[in-house]
């Protein structure tokens, strides 16, 4: 069923044809997971340790750790429940055990996740202790993983992968060859009804106004706009010398980046010739159906993926230069590079080795091609490099002091 | 022949290195990833992997133009096959 065909254009030049479906897990709501993870997650940071434990009590579940959630507030506090609750309802996670300090605000998590239809149940540890809840949540637990484990994987439309992007520890390959294969990616699969997203605010400074013209309607446009502006007032406020000093950084001169503006540029080739039908809040879910949405999140690789995840994607793919290792415990992140370095001395990082565009044995579309048919076979289980090595950076984005 | 520099699109004005250096009088092949097309450059610098040549005349002020779009502006006069990076180009951004 998976086989990858190829058909022969009219130029001569041999294509691939794309599978039209995948081997996916279909949820109660009607989206499509590629794994099938039993997940507990604790509200808050002192909660860790009941997680932690559970999840080492039943097996075929997973604790997910995080360091915030207690006297946050506002906007902060706001996108705090959307990423515990955006994490929890992702087609990724087949049942999710809540567990927090107080009752109500594990009630809130609980009776979102709940909508979908999926499994969820919430413990609260006050008035408890740690063992008895641990002794309940795993009771639970060990229910909710007997039931997730019978779960088979069906023919899904490829229309249900949900498909994030974000590079990192660039260099001049990524901008060269890596993040335009994840365009070519793009541009190949988004007329089939997928769902994308790229992000990264900070780092199309030198590019936003190209960006902004991406915008498929002028509500669009404007979105991007004033979100960008909002994230360059917030930098420069905070910022306590020229920013020109770190961006380029040094590395980046080294490596042949001269100006901001081509390093924002290299980044936004990630999204081929697409335009964004909408832009997202940080861990905001699409409503807008099928396409291309920006969502406005940091630069930094593991709080992105994370914010992504909980906006509901369930494929993330990593273009890297000097090689970031991140992955994330729900969402596997492939990585692809572009450098003949990396590729060799960092292969067990490395899914998808497109260098060969480099030396010109390989061009961009058959590059994507690659790409696609490494993202087809982890979304149908193949496990990710960083999914084998044990990555599952979950960061939580927190915008300001706790009261 | 072994591709010496890309060019990622038609309308640039610097190509990148990208074998690990090239040296000055070197018959340079370039392949255009726009087009797919190959033009050839003759050299005037030693420069390195990832870094840039000038594929045209540039004089102060001119714009470099890479991924088709505007990256900064000449500050030195740059002749064609010579090393384009810090030294003679600057953002217009900060």
């Amino acid at each position: 069923m998976f086989m990858f065909t190829t058909l022969k254009q009219r130029n001569g030049r041999k294509i691939m044809e794309i599978p039209k479906s995948f081997l996916g897990y279909k949820r109660e709501n009607g989206r499509a997971g590629t794994r099938n993870h039993v997940i507990i997650l604790p509200v808050d940071d002192i909660s860790n340790a009941c997680a932690e434990a559970v999840a080492n009590n039943i097996k075929g579940t997973i604790a997910l750790p995080h360091s915030y959630g207690r006297l946050q507030f506002g906007a902060d506090l706001e996108l705090h429940f959307r990423t515990m609750i955006g994490t929890a309802k992702n087609p990724n996670v087949a049942a999710a055990i809540i567990i927090g300090i107080e009752p109500k605000w594990t009630k809130r998590i609980v009776d979102e996740v709940a909508k979908t239809g999926k499994p969820v149940e919430g413990f609260s540890i006050e008035g408890a202790g740690d063992i008895e809840t641990i002794m309940k949540a795993s009771k639970k637990a060990q229910e909710f993983s007997i039931w997730a484990s019978e779960k088979q994987r069906e023919e899904c439309p490829i229309s249900d992968l949900w498909i994030s992007v974000k590079c990192g520890e660039s260099d001049t390959t990524s901008g060269l060859a890596s993040n335009p294969t994840v365009g070519n990616l793009m541009d190949k699969l988004e007329p089939l009804g997928v769902h994308l997203c790229f992000g990264e605010t900070s780092e199309l400074t030198g590019a936003e106004t190209v960006c902004e013209k991406r915008g498929k309607t002028p509500e669009a446009q404007e979105k991007f706009k004033k979100t960008w502006n909002d994230y360059n007032d917030f930098i420069l406020k905070e910022a306590t010398d020229d920013l020109s000093e770190s961006q380029p950084t040094a590395g980046n001169i080294a490596g042949g980046l001269t100006t901001i503006e081509e390093k924002a540029f290299g980044n936004f080739q990630k999204i081929g010739s697409r335009q964004f039908i909408d832009v997202l809040t940080p861990a905001e879910e699409p409503e807008k159906g099928p396409g291309l949405y920006f969502m406005d999140t940091s630069s930094a690789a593991a709080e992105c993926v994370t914010l992504q995840a909980a906006g509901g994607f369930n494929i993330h793919l990593f273009p890297t230069g000097q090689g970031n290792i991140i992955g994330n415990p729900i969402e596997p992140v492939i990585k692809l590079t572009a450098n003949p370095l990396t590729a060799v001395n960092m292969s067990e990082h490395i899914d998808c080795d497109v260098s060969k565009i480099l030396s010109r044995e390989m061009n961009l579309s058959e590059a994507g091609d690659e790409l696609i048919k490494t993202t087809l076979r982890v979304a149908n289980g193949r496990l990710t490099c960083a999914e084998a090595l044990g990555h599952k950076e979950f960061v939580m984005t927190k915008l300001y002091r706790s009261a | 022949m072994a591709t010496d520099i890309i060019i990622h699109d038609e309308k640039d004005n610097v190509g990148v290195v990208v074998i690990e250096k090239i040296t000055p009088k070197q018959d340079c092949s370039c392949w255009v990833m726009e087009n797919d097309k190959t033009v050839s450059i003759q050299s005037a610098d030693e420069i390195p992997l990832g870094h840039k040549i000038a594929m045209i005349d540039l004089n102060e002020g001119d714009t470099i133009i890479k991924y088709g779009h505007d990256i900064g502006k000449v500050v030195k006069s740059i002749k064609k096959g010579e090393h384009v990076h810090v030294h003679n180009v600057k953002t217009k951004k900060w």
